[in-house]
């Protein structure tokens, strides 16, 4: 049992070697600490925007995804999406929206974890950090292909308006409005955070793949 | 490796201190902010600089040519035309007389922005069109029978330090004697007090300066609390009067258990103002008829018209408000008609009122900006007299009184308080203010505007003689108030002054008999003698009184109500509004209650079931949050309609007394599927008419 977890978490750093290669072993550590740092100011700030434009709305219509929250001209929105039959914007990705900071505080110790573990497994625990920018953007174009297909019939207009796919990134549109939509800065932390956890695998193998080596030469010297 | 060493420690701290910067900005960065940088179309066109070339000025010249305009025509359009989207600089608000509205103009466009029901039920705001016991209708009604007009004079924006402060505007009705309380936020009148005293009023209303109370002065003698008298006893039984309604800023409404009037005697007081700065705890009011003529043309009297005019002296007021509140604190008023009134006896005794001399039948008392000088218009005599404070109160503490009037008012030896006189032109009426030490005074049989020079301190801003007529500038025809910007407060702007002229004759087109006002903008920038006039506007709606002039960004309107469920009437959440899912018809007995809920682009409910009789309660919110958004709620026949502004509840109540089948419908073209918004009430006939019906 003992040595399953000695494989998975990897050999510890003898305080020699550390006092001797110290940037070594602390660059993958403080990478993978700044990433954290990103992906957690990444809740507070805005991961989408769309702009919606209109001769009637000469300040334009706004909304702004964060990860567990729509804010901007909702309402209106909802309002006007109600004459093309499409659905309330409250009942899109309410998991996600509901699941959305836990998910970033679990990829925040699963980062955390992955500064101790010095074995592969690791790149394990930062794979849904990696990952996570990609799976936003696929949500986000998930939720809009569903709602933008599946248009209430019954709905007023719906005679006029076809179902549609709704534009992700940028320019769209729909009736007399033209949309706008971009990643918002919240969405780039995330990237960041992703692009400095792979990052901190190149120093974490540089730095520990010598040791591990090492490690498993002692391993095969006392079983010989 | 200890370089190293240090350097793995600086970069740590380095990346930090970055992270830490990161934290706290994104912390600190309001959504609001990132949603405003995202902003990148829609926003106004910058002005380019003007620079014509010249083919741009061949064009230009021929279109002047066809036109028929000269180069001050040219340069007034330019001074005036406001582009599409451009704000205006300032708001008029200005009384719509017998219209019993209050209309909002912009500055230097002239534009109509819109009007507001006061007095007079108007129907496109709903107001007094909400059924049975529609707070409206109620508030208009004089012992219990509605009053559905009134004849706006005097607006008051509320001030603070004697500046306006955009939050509130008052205005009177001359023919009931009653004054409106608009709240600025949502531009809707809030409140009417009905004077308890008197049946008509005239000097209403003028604000204290920092709008502790709203001056309502009186006009034609009455026997105060609506009493019986034959002319004989006028002396003896008539009384003139002035009102001193409290405000209460943090209600935004009258406190009439608070307010309190002083009697005066049955002379016919005119306009008002309130003291400032050095008069402040003083306020002034003209009277005419102090003849106390009673006319009785029928019994080979003199009219009015003359027994009025006869003597050469009439007495401006000079009332003590300070000192009147505190005698009605200390609870020595009388109550006439269960409303304070602090006697004549009382006011001569404890040195509350007196009396000035004033040439013949004067029009307006006018403060100047500094509170140092009281500008009297005599109306009939070519002069304004210009009374000093300081030497009123020096003549009041010396005892310098020329006599007392038959009531036993001191009267203030004339000499003793009068500053300068000014010969100005026939028919002086009202005087304004600017920011270069000039007055404005309307000459009513002259139609001019006349700017004279002030004296005291406001010398040293201009480079005239003090009180001098420095020019006149004709206007079309026939003026009465006239008001510069901000030009009665305690810091007037100068730029512009609006003359009320009350006939336009031949301005117009010819629209038949009645023709409209004429409200002539004057540029009044350029000191000395230019001052021409750059625009007319026809007020095609009552007759204006007095207007004033604001500037535009000290208004502090709300775009849509702050919450859906809104009581425009308590400016509060109306717990009673209701919510989505709520939505249905209830009954209780012969009372039906109807929910409802108005949204782009129906009614909810749409079908509305009642039976002949049932008395019926609907109540309507307008769940909109977006600027405009307004829908409107009427039902044909029974005299029903509202408008429901973005966010605005609204309760109906009316007896379902005429059967049949009713369509509602949204009165304000709300957005593409506006016709589409309706619904029908039915009310079915009483069971046996039923089958006459069918047939
Ligand atoms: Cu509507």
């Amino acid at each position: 049992m003992c040595r399953v977890l000695e494989a998975i978490v990897g050999p510890r750093i003898p305080v020699e070697e550390l006092r001797a290669h110290r940037l070594r072993y602390a660059t993958p550590t403080v990478l993978f600490m700044v990433a954290r740092v990103l992906l957690l100011v990444s809740i507070f700030l805005p991961y989408w925007h769309m702009e919606l434009e209109a001769p009637q709305y000469p300040k334009g219509l706004f909304l702004t995804a964060y990860v567990n929250h729509l804010t901007g001209d909702v309402r209106e929105i909802d309002g006007l999406n109600h004459y093309i039959g499409m659905r309330s914007l409250g009942e899109a990705a309410a998991f996600e929206r509901a699941a959305g900071v836990w998910m970033v505080v679990a990829m925040f110790l699963l980062v955390e974890g992955a500064a101790f573990v010095h074995s592969k497994w690791a790149v394990l625990l930062a794979l849904p950090a990696i990952a996570f920018p990609i799976v936003f953007v696929a949500d986000l174009y998930f939720w809009m292909r569903t709602f933008g297909l599946n248009l209430d019939p019954g709905a007023p207009l719906s005679a006029s308006v076809k179902p549609f796919v709704p534009t992700v990134i940028g320019e769209g549109g729909i009736g007399q409005f033209k949309t706008y939509a971009e990643m918002g800065t919240g969405f780039w932390l995330a990237v960041g955070c992703a692009v400095l956890t792979i990052a901190g695998f190149v120093f974490h193998r540089r730095a520990y793949k010598p040791l591990m080596e090492r490690a498993r030469g002692a391993l095969q010297e006392a079983a010989a | 490796m200890r370089t190293n060493e240090r350097k793995g420690g600086k970069r740590g701290a380095v990346v930090a201190m970055l992270a830490a910067g990161t934290i706290l900005g994104g912390l600190a960065m309001p959504a609001g902010a990132q949603q405003e940088g995202r902003r990148r179309r829609g926003a106004a066109q910058e002005a380019k600089a003007v620079e014509l070339a010249p083919d741009q000025v061949a064009q230009l010249t021929k279109i002047a040519n066809e036109r028929k305009l000269n180069v001050d025509d040219l340069l007034a359009a330019a001074k005036t035309y406001t582009p599409s989207g451009r704000h205006d600089e300032y708001v008029l608000f200005s009384s719509g007389g017998q219209s019993g509205q209050v209309f909002a103009i912009g500055v230097p466009s002239m534009r109509l922005l819109r009007s507001i029901a006061v007095f007079t039920p108007e129907s496109w705001q709903g107001y007094g069109f909400a059924g049975k016991d529609d707070p409206v209708i109620e508030r208009l009604k004089f012992k219990g029978t509605l009053n559905a007009w009134g004849d706006t004079h005097h607006p008051a924006l509320s001030e603070t330090k004697g500046d306006y402060d955009g939050q509130f505007l008052f205005i009177g009705d001359k023919a009931n004697a009653r004054v409106a309380v608009i709240d600025l936020r949502d531009w809707e009148t809030k409140q009417i007090v009905k004077n308890p005293l008197t049946i008509s009023d005239h000097g209403a209303s003028f604000v204290t300066p920092n709008t502790d109370y709203i001056i309502e002065g009186g006009q034609y003698g009455t026997v105060l609390g609506y009493g019986y008298a034959l002319p004989e006893d006028y002396q003896k039984s008539y009384r003139g009067m002035v009102t001193m309604w409290k405000f209460d800023r943090e209600k935004g409404r009258i406190d009439e258990a608070n307010s309190f009037a002083l009697e005066l005697p049955p002379y016919w007081q005119d306009l008002a103002d309130a003291g400032k700065l050095a008069s402040d705890g003083y306020f002034f009011v003209n009277s005419f008829n102090t003849e106390l003529a009673t006319g009785g043309i029928e019994k080979g009297n003199p009219p009015f018209e003359a027994g009025v005019s006869k003597r050469d002296m009439d007495y401006l007021h000079i009332v003590d408000w300070k000192k009147a509140e505190e005698m009605f604190k200390a609870g020595k008023a009388t109550k006439i008609n269960g409303f304070p009134v602090i006697g004549l006896e009382t006011s001569i005794t404890e040195g509350l009122l007196y009396f000035a001399p004033e040439p013949k039948s004067p029009h307006g008392v006018d403060v100047t900006p500094d509170g140092k000088f009281m500008v009297v218009a005599g109306k009939l005599d070519p002069h304004v007299t210009v009374y000093s404070i300081d030497k009123v109160k020096k003549a009041i503490a010396e005892k310098k009184y020329s006599g007392k009037d038959t009531y036993g008012v001191p009267i203030l030896d004339f000499d003793a308080v009068m500053e300068a006189q000014v010969e100005l032109g026939l028919g002086p009426l009202h005087t304004q203010f600017d920011n270069k030490g000039y007055a404005y005074t309307s000459l009513f049989l002259d139609s001019a505007v006349a700017r004279w020079s002030l004296g005291g301190d406001f010398a040293k801003l201009h480079s005239e003689q003090p009180w001098k007529l420095v020019t006149k500038t004709p206007v079309q025809y026939n003026i009465g108030h006239l008001s510069a910007a901000e030009g009665d407060t305690v810091s007037p702007d100068g730029n512009y002054l609006i003359a009320m002229n009350k006939w336009s004759v031949d301005r117009f087109l010819c629209t038949g008999p009645l023709l409209p006002q004429n409200f002539q903008l004057v540029d009044i920038a350029a000191p000395g003698t230019a001052m021409p006039v750059l625009y007319d506007m026809p007020v095609g709606v009552g007759e204006p009184h007095y207007c004033q002039m604001i500037k535009a960004d000290k208004l502090k309107s709300w775009p849509v109500y702050p919450e859906v469920g809104w009581n425009s009437h308590t400016q509060s959440l109306d717990p009673r509004a209701p919510k989505k899912g709520e939505e249905g018809v209830t009954r209780d007995g012969n009372k039906v209650l109807v929910k409802s809920i108005a949204i782009r682009s129906h009614f909810s409910p749409e079908h509305v079931e009642v039976n002949e009789g049932d008395i019926v309660t609907w109540r309507i919110v307008a769940a909109e949050t977006t600027q405009d958004a307004t829908h409107g709620f009427c039902i044909g026949a029974y005299n029903i309609n509202l408008s429901l502004e973005p966010g605005e509840f609204e309760e109906v109540t009316f007896v379902a007394d005429k059967p049949g089948t009713y369509p509602f419908y949204c009165t304000e073209f709300c957005s593409a599927l506006h016709l589409e918004m309706m619904g029908y009430l039915h009310v079915k006939p009483k069971a046996d008419s039923v089958s006459d019906a069918r047939r």
